[in-house]
């Protein structure tokens, strides 16, 4: 991997390729629930593009991040599924 | 003292080819995307390597100064000839002397069981995954829905190895035909599509059909389909299912621009019912790249009062106009779609409202009010589209902020007293 990027998801550490968006980082470190829906369902992204909402995630803290539109830094502290 | 003569909202091809055109003229021009790069969903970059024909275009801009204000999206117009846009690390105010709105479009998703499963995606949205390094290699893969989109879906999985099981097209066979036909006039175009043809060898194109149900335990494990009288379950690792395509008309109505028949209304000059207000591209109705290109580059010379040059391209204008007309003739969601969800499936997945419940409403506000139907995150733009093809209510005004946003951005912006 060329100059990849590291950050943690869930705790875990994962390293991907510069470039990589967030949602992609959170499925390659094998969540596939993203967030839990008001009523409880599990939820994963849909349009990919930043409007639909379902993709939310915290990083660094902050909540309600639509991962596909934040590309990973080195660092990022990303919570799914919070 | 406006920050620019021209400001752009959305960097895809609409939008690159208005700030390219409008910068050539001499004004000064500033574009903002939501996204991290310029390109927009068609020309979304995989591994920050744009298509050939969209670096062209971005290198273009870039030579003409224009600025790019990235990772931006646009939530109020706080004073006239304003707008606020809010960032990851904060917000900021931009001004102009014209506007051209390039807000590009959505996939239409419609509820059917089972639809808001982890892995059931859109067409775009699965591609989008991909291309931002989701592997795809090896995983069974269907494609759902409607439109030349997922042909180019189904193209770029197969390219990268996945194992696409088939491609549900919910049009019929004699309106593809219709419209094959009709590609004859666009000689790029059929290049195109034929070119796709033979790169999806291999997949069944099944016409007619379309998915029934998505099942699985914790995400998607398969997907039932349904074409005539037969019905059968596919395995899958992926749906990737989108009805066509809707445009983006948040902030055109939060402007108090007209819009006609769900697109913004525009005159022969792009511009739209305000007087310093342009919009060209899937906005505007959808009519795929190379309109969205020279609707972009006459809105461009005319947003910079270049009139005469954007004349000369009217005549390339109309022969693309003609296309999107039979598009949306041959790929118009069919009655029968409307049967897919069950009165317990969830049409609204911010606030979790079944079919049911918005049935039992008489209309938009009394759903929003009664159920909270559209009033989740994405305000509307998933189930708006659902409501008006299953129960024809259209949806109603805009309000600011156009998207969730912080409070300090919300307070910094306030209009003066």
């Amino acid at each position: 991997m060329i100059n990849p990027i590291d950050l943690s998801v869930n705790g875990v550490p994962i390293a991907v390729p510069a470039g990589t968006m967030v949602s992609t980082a959170v499925a390659l470190a094998g969540v596939t629930r993203f967030r839990r829906s008001v009523t409880g369902e599990a939820r994963a992204p849909l349009c990919g593009m930043g409007i639909c909402f379902e993709c939310r995630v915290s990083i660094n803290g902050r909540e309600h991040c639509r991962s596909c539109q934040v590309p990973c830094e080195n660092g990022m502290e990303v919570a799914a599924d919070a | 003292m406006p920050d620019c003569d021209v400001l752009v909202i959305g960097a895809g091809p609409a939008g690159l080819a208005a700030a390219t055109r409008a910068a050539e003229t001499g004004a000064s021009v500033a574009m903002v995307d939501d996204n991290p790069h310029p390109g927009g969903q068609i020309w979304r970059a995989a591994a920050g390597k744009a298509p050939q024909d969209a670096a062209r275009w971005i290198h273009s801009a870039e030579q003409h100064q224009v600025e790019w204000i990235a990772g931006a999206r646009v939530f109020a117009a706080p004073a006239p000839n304003r707008i606020a846009v809010e960032k990851f690390d904060g917000e900021l105010e931009l001004g102009y002397r014209s506007l051209i709105l390039a807000t590009g479009a959505r996939e239409r998703f419609l509820p059917f069981p089972g639809w808001t499963l982890p892995n059931v995606m859109g067409a775009g949205g699965l591609q989008a995954l991909a291309k931002s390094g989701l592997p795809v290699e090896g995983k069974k893969i269907v494609i759902a829905g409607s439109g030349p989109l997922l042909l180019a879906v189904a193209k770029y999985m197969k390219e990268h190895a996945a194992d696409v099981r088939l491609i549900a097209e919910q049009a019929t066979q004699s309106a593809l035909l219709a419209f094959g036909l009709r590609l004859a006039a666009h000689p790029g175009k059929l290049i195109q599509a034929v070119g796709l043809r033979a790169a999806l060898l291999g997949i069944p194109y099944l016409t007619s059909c379309w998915p029934v149900a998505a099942e699985g335990k914790d995400k998607l494990e398969a997907v039932t389909l349904s074409r005539g009288e037969r019905t059968w379950t596919e395995r899958c690792d992926y749906l990737a299912c989108g009805f066509g395509l809707v445009p983006n008309t948040e902030i055109a109505a939060l402007l108090g621009c007209r819009l006609s028949d769900g697109s913004v209304a525009v005159d022969e000059q792009q511009q739209t019912s305000i007087t310093n207000v342009y919009s060209a591209g899937e906005a505007t109705g959808i009519g795929g790249l190379e309109l969205a290109l020279v609707e972009g580059e006459i809105a461009g010379f005319a947003a910079a009062g270049a009139s005469a040059r954007a004349r000369t391209l009217f005549a390339a204008r109309d022969r693309y106009r003609k296309f999107a007309e039979a598009l949306e003739h041959a790929f118009a969601p069919r009655e029968e779609l409307k049967a897919l969800p069950r009165e317990e499936t969830l049409v609204c997945r911010c606030e979790d409202v079944t079919l049911g419940r918005v049935r039992s409403c008489t209309g938009w506000r009394e759903a929003k009010l009664h159920t909270r139907c559209g009033m989740g995150p994405c305000q509307g733009r998933v189930c708006g589209a659902a409501v008006e093809f299953l129960l024809g209510w259209k949806s109603e005004s805009v309000r600011p902020p156009v998207f969730p946003t912080r409070i300090e951005s919300l307070t910094r912006t306030e209009p003066p007293a």
